[in-house]
């Protein structure tokens, strides 16, 4: 009980710090041990599943972006740091900010007792879906539509990123050019970590069936490997206009909307499997979605073509 | 002999514990960064070892066992090559220049 009223306080606490810090680097850092906090409140919620995906894709992830972000916005514009939005714009900030927060402290506290469920009939029907973790059951049986909705978004997220390259370096590589440094920290850490990381990543997608774990977690991983081997400069990233690339971004959005689609024949609904192979159908559709998903976080990572390919 | 492993359970996790809170006070207190980063291989070599090996008495099987070395051993590496690269960083070219 104090354990958790502690975690709660530092959690609050360094929310608040991450909103007031004045440097964005330092809110950057905050966000990020924000994030892994917010992983150990998810674990004392008995939620290891959100745990690791708030661990690997909203501190993780999303701090390696926003890192790259806070160190490009300082780049380019360091003289527009004095200009403070105007005092309207920042009072309509804090009271959408405020009703957003009443609003869901108010729908939490406002909840029936007991608290509407559907967690019974997601357990009794598990075993129709092949799957021994309840939550992978969600995402890819009874709530697919969601699963499917959000990889299409990272795709478009994607576009937008590649919709910023300037037309003379459409089609290039994306990111800067790293040198390999044969006697380097980073070159021998690539070559140490990438194999195991590879297999983690590989292991954490596989056991997603049956304990916590799945193809964002894995994916996140695996491209954080793929991300490792860049940085040390072992491996340089493939130019945007490779066809391979472009199948494998787009291979885990095709094969699962059409398996989708083939449930109406097959079920009678769209995404719906048919009794007794609805396992292997989920498992075609995990692996190519796993390896889109990591092509799509490298690649958001990487960010938009800044070398030419005739070069 | 259960009194004895929770013995050794608790006797490890407090030391660790105890090295986590020296190499926290180190990061704060010390005065330069090579210092700090010093600390702070504290906390991360034997503080997370022996929390590792208190909760060892406690596995199940050996695959969990290996499960919790691995876990140590992956932040010893990326403990050491972080601490290197910000070493790097602050002093470039060694500490002659």
């Amino acid at each position: 009980m104090a354990f958790d009223a502690g975690l709660a306080v530092l959690v609050l606490g360094v929310a608040a710090w991450t909103i007031v810090a004045r440097d964005t680097f330092a809110a950057v850092v905050g966000f990020i041990a924000y994030g892994l906090l917010l992983a150990l409140v998810w674990v004392r919620l008995a939620a290891p599943d959100v745990a690791l995906t708030e661990t690997a894709l909203g501190s993780g992830l999303t701090g390696v972006l926003l890192v790259g972000a806070s160190t490009r916005v300082r780049r380019i514009n360091s003289p527009a740091v004095g200009e403070e939005p105007a005092a309207t714009l920042r009072l309509a900030a804090i009271g959408l900010c405020i009703l957003v927060s009443a609003g869901l402290a108010a729908l939490v506290l406002l909840l029936p007792e007991p608290a509407p469920t559907l967690a019974v009939p997601a357990a009794a029907n598990l075993a129709a879906t092949g799957l021994g973790n309840p939550v992978t059951a969600v995402l890819m049986a009874y709530r697919a539509i969601d699963t499917l909705l959000e990889i299409v978004v990272l795709l478009l997220a994607l576009l937008g990123v590649w919709s910023l390259t300037p037309d003379f370096l459409w089609g290039g590589l994306p990111g800067p050019l790293h040198r390999a440094d044969p006697d380097g920290i980073l070159t021998f850490v690539a070559q140490l970590l990438a194999p195991i990381g590879i297999l983690v990543g590989v292991h954490i997608f596989w056991v997603g069936s049956v304990a916590p774990g799945g193809e964002f977690q894995g994916a996140t991983i695996l491209a954080a490997m793929w991300i490792l081997t860049t940085l040390s400069g072992l491996v340089d990233a493939p130019a945007v206009s490779r066809r391979w690339l472009r199948l494998l971004l787009i291979a885990g959005p095709a094969v699962f909307l059409t398996i989708g689609l083939a449930g109406f024949a097959m079920a009678g609904a769209f995404l719906a499997y048919p009794m007794n192979h609805a396992k292997l159908l989920i498992l075609i559709i995990e692996v190519p979605v796993t390896l889109s998903i990591a092509a799509m976080l490298f690649l958001l990572v990487a960010g938009p073509p800044e070398r030419s390919l005739h070069r | 002999m259960s009194l004895v492993r929770d013995a050794l359970t608790i006797l490890a996790v407090c030391a660790g514990a105890f090295f986590f809170l020296a190499g926290t006070v180190g990061l704060l207190r010390f005065p330069d960064a090579l210092s700090r980063l010093h600390a702070l291989t504290k906390a991360d070599n034997l503080g997370l070892g022996l929390i590792v090996l208190g909760l060892l008495f406690r596995t199940e099987g050996p695959f969990s066992a290996l499960k919790l070395v691995s876990v140590w051993l992956l932040v010893l590496l990326a403990g050491a090559i972080v601490t290197q690269l910000i070493a790097r960083a602050v002093h470039p070219g060694g500490l002659r220049n």
